[in-house]
């Protein structure tokens, strides 16, 4: 493919507006921003997709079950509904998880519904739940059963909560239930935030056990996709943290019951978990670090912030030298990939956080990433989280249950005082802070929030973009286009990408994909300019 | 066949005034089917002699696939068929899908078909239309006509106002139209009168008053139409009368639901004397 220097996308812009109708380009333009760090940007996100664009958003369900509570191992989840949203949201994220022992309990690999017909629906779903919730007890004796509302559940009424109190009380093992019906908010963000106040009420902080170890942790926002999990517990063993839990890539229910006992939260994630991390502080006074696990630099510069956070000096050297030792591996691979990729560009449109992240790998490899943007991240992901007081709740916000958390009077224990915070703050450590993903972009690359199917033809036609990440759903049509697109939802076969070892991954990946010559034999030749093909007709 | 819907607010006498009606029409020699559209499952209770009957949607439950159209319909006073469509306890579930379900299995098994030579099909439909399933009966040709019963009482009239904005909606996919407003009398000052004015107003008749009279409790108590109970009761008259004029009516109409504000002065102009 020929390769464009990137140009300034104003043009591009105005034609792609001018194709829609006036108030559909009205407020597509609110969401189209061309970045310029002199200039207070302002993006609209987390509104209303515009019907008929081809979304690549998705829903609440599958945002509370298929994201938050999906990767842990030992809480049956089953969805109550028909069958379809509880089969297409069955190990499709490629979340990977590891049983304790042969023994351990992994439920992971089942699909779990109450498959609803129509005289559930008629006559409730109620008696069924139930009866399935018995049912799953009986097969496994697990230590929880979650339910996952799907949206008849939410039309007709089923008191999905009641039956859940009734059942724990029966089988005298947690079940708790999730309304979170599909059609909520506006994207599988509301699902996220479901998800997170029903862990908050339902299992953290059932636990009090102290665990042995020092400088406890928990990790907030890594599913385990691939094994990025897997790699991350390696690091953060060899480094000298503790693990308490992951929200909630290869997580258990007992972790998180006792996650409350950690001494620092670090996101990765933002989108999908600040709510946790910010209850958390409320609740019991641990505070939160945004870190960032995507890219060997990255992943160096967040352990050295977590070093920082608890500033003890075997703990630093430690990191130190961990990154010193990883990063040797790291740069032997770069040396190797990094000249076939250097100067090609990049297009993200994935996640509430992915987009951000994978622009630090991208980087690594001297790419560049010339338009960027979320499927479902709010204007605190875009612009940073100072905007927080500005955003306005809408309607659809408000449909979301926003729990009301108090400081809890016997197990509050502040981790630092307000003066060592505010030290490590001077020293540079951004504690509860995160600056967004248009921090990071360059002057004149574009940022576009929920894209259209439209939006993403045009651009790749203007940016001719070496490489597309994206989801599923995207997928073949960009690769029709001749661009490959790598999946960042479930890294189509690969992984992990986190960490050390998963950057050297991705390196190889990136490489594999963009310096492939496959994507110049999409045009047949036939379809070439002068291309002539002559063919007699033979009669035997 | 005439398919006809009866709709109005909750209470205001649709299942008494159908099945009376009804029976005035079976009095004539016609062959009618009711479908009772109600989870309470009462529509045919006076033509039964009780509420006997088996539900559409119970039998589905029980008996899965295995669905004879008998199973479902009972004769009644004067070889009136009948049909419970039945629903859920009242707090759970989806009336209306169940509405859907039972209407749509109705077809299936055949209930209007041509050998039973139907003449009227009726549809007694529960309260306000307050979603989809309500609706049913007047979707996709369904019913044809509805006729609206209502007192001069104020919400009974928001009610009708109301159900004649749905008729309205569906007038042009399901070709529904409405026939008519039956008065069903609560003794309200002026009533027949503002009734008349409220029909005028939206664009229908007022296709007859039913005086109030006790002989329609007490037929009720035993389980009878007025006119098994009192054939020769006047009120058995006023009921053979709104039967013969449903039977005679041409007068098939889109409504033009009223604006609140015009709805409020009517009841101002005729409530207070």
């Amino acid at each position: 493919m020929e390769h464009n220097i990137p140009k300034p996308p104003t043009a591009i812009k105005e034609e792609i507006l001018s194709k829609y109708p006036p108030k559909v380009a009205r407020k597509r333009n609110k969401s189209i921003v061309i970045r310029d760090p002199e200039d207070e940007q302002k993006i609209q996100a987390n509104v209303r997709t515009i019907p008929g664009i081809i979304t690549q958003r998705g829903c609440a369900y599958a945002g509370c079950k298929g994201v938050v509570l999906g990767p842990t191992r030992d809480i049956i989840n089953i969805t109550h509904g028909p069958i379809g949203c509880g089969f297409y949201s069955w190990l499709t994220r490629r979340n990977q998880t590891k049983p304790e022992g042969a023994e351990g309990e992994n439920y992971m690999t089942y699909c779990f519904s109450t498959d609803m017909q129509d005289s559930n629906i008629v006559f409730g779903g109620e008696k069924k739940l139930r009866e399935a919730i018995q049912e799953a007890y009986d097969l496994f004796k697990p230590k929880a059963i979650s339910v996952f509302s799907t949206c008849p559940v939410g039309l007709i009424g089923d008191d999905v909560h009641a039956i859940a109190k009734e059942m724990k009380k029966k089988l005298g093992i947690n079940v708790f239930a999730f309304s979170c019906e599909g059609y909520k908010g506006v994207s599988q963000s509301a699902g996220h935030h479901i998800a997170n106040n029903g862990l908050f009420k339902h299992v953290v902080g059932l636990d009090d056990t102290v665990r042995e170890g020092d400088f406890k942790i928990n990790m907030l926002g890594e599913y385990n996709i691939g094994g990025d999990a897997f790699e991350l517990e390696r690091i953060l063993e060899l480094a000298g943290f503790t693990l308490i839990s992951t929200f909630s890539g290869n997580s258990d229910m007992g972790r998180f019951a006792n996650s409350h006992t950690a001494d620092l939260n670090v996101i990765m994630c933002h989108r999908s978990i600040n709510y946790m991390a910010e209850m958390m502080e409320t609740k019991f006074g641990i505070p939160w670090l945004k870190v960032n696990f995507t890219g060997a630099k990255a992943t160096a510069k967040s352990l050295r912030k977590m070093a920082q956070y608890f500033g003890d000096k075997k703990l630093i050297n430690r990191v130190e030298k961990l990154i010193r030792n990883e990063m040797a591996a790291v740069n032997k691979v770069l040396s190797e990939t990094r000249p076939r990729c250097e100067g090609k560009l990049a297009m993200l449109f994935v996640g509430g956080s992915r987009a951000h992240h994978y622009q630090e790998l991208f980087n690594e490899l001297g790419m560049k990433t010339v338009c960027a943007g979320y499927e479902f991240g709010h204007r605190d992901d875009y612009e940073g989280r100072d905007v927080l007081p500005d955003i306005k709740i809408d309607a659809d916000s408000r449909n979301i249950e926003e729990l009301f958390v108090e400081k809890d009077e016997k197990r509050y224990r502040p981790r630092k005082t307000s003066e060592e915070i505010l030290e490590l703050k001077k020293k540079g450590l951004e504690i509860g802070e995160y600056n967004g993903l248009m921090a990071e972009m360059s002057k004149q690359s574009l940022v576009v929030d929920d894209i259209t199917h439209y939006e993403t033809e045009k651009l790749i036609e203007f940016y001719k973009p070496h490489i597309f990440c994206a989801g599923i759903k995207e997928k073949y049509v960009v690769q029709k286009m001749g661009v490959p697109l790598k999946q960042l939802h479930s890294y189509d076969y690969g992984g992990p990408y986190a960490g050390f070892r998963g950057a050297i991954n991705f390196y190889q990946e990136i490489d594999r994909m963009v310096n492939t010559r496959i994507w110049d034999l999409i045009t047949p030749p036939w379809e070439k300019n002068g291309a002539e093909i002559t063919a007699e007709f033979v009669s035997l | 066949m005439r398919k006809i819907a009866i709709y109005g607010k909750g209470g205001i006498g649709k299942s008494t005034t159908t099945q009376n009606t009804v029976a005035g029409l079976a009095e004539m020699g016609k062959e009618v089917l009711v479908v009772g559209c109600d989870p309470k499952a009462d529509s045919t209770r006076l033509l039964l002699g009780g509420l006997a009957q088996k539900t559409v949607l119970d039998t589905l439950r029980e008996e899965g696939e295995e669905i004879e159209l008998d199973d479902i319909i009972k004769l009644g006073c004067g070889n009136v068929r009948c049909v419970e469509s039945g629903g859920p306890e009242p707090g759970v579930g989806c009336a209306g899908r169940g509405i859907i379900t039972s209407i749509n299995l109705l077809e299936q098994l055949g209930a209007y078909d041509e050998k039973h030579e139907t003449e009227y099909a009726f549809y007694d439909v529960l309260g306000d239309v307050v979603c989809g399933g309500f609706a049913m009966p007047m979707r996709e040709g369904k019913a044809q006509e509805i006729y609206i019963v209502v007192s001069g009482e104020m919400m009974a009239m928001y009610a009708a106002n109301n159900i004649c904005k749905g008729i309205v909606k569906f007038a042009d996919a399901g070709g529904v139209r409405l026939g008519g407003i039956i008065c069903n009398s609560r003794m309200v000052d002026n009533e027949k009168e503002m009734i008349e004015e409220f029909a005028k107003g939206l664009g229908t008749q007022m296709i007859h008053f039913i005086p109030r009279d006790n002989v329609v409790q007490r037929a009720e108590i035993n389980r009878k139409t007025v006119i098994e109970y009192e054939p020769e009761h006047s009120q058995a008259d006023e009921y053979r009368t709104l039967a013969r004029k449903i039977d005679e009516n041409d007068m098939f109409v889109v409504p033009t639901p009223m604006k609140i504000d015009d709805l409020e002065n009517l009841l101002v102009d005729f409530g207070m004397v």
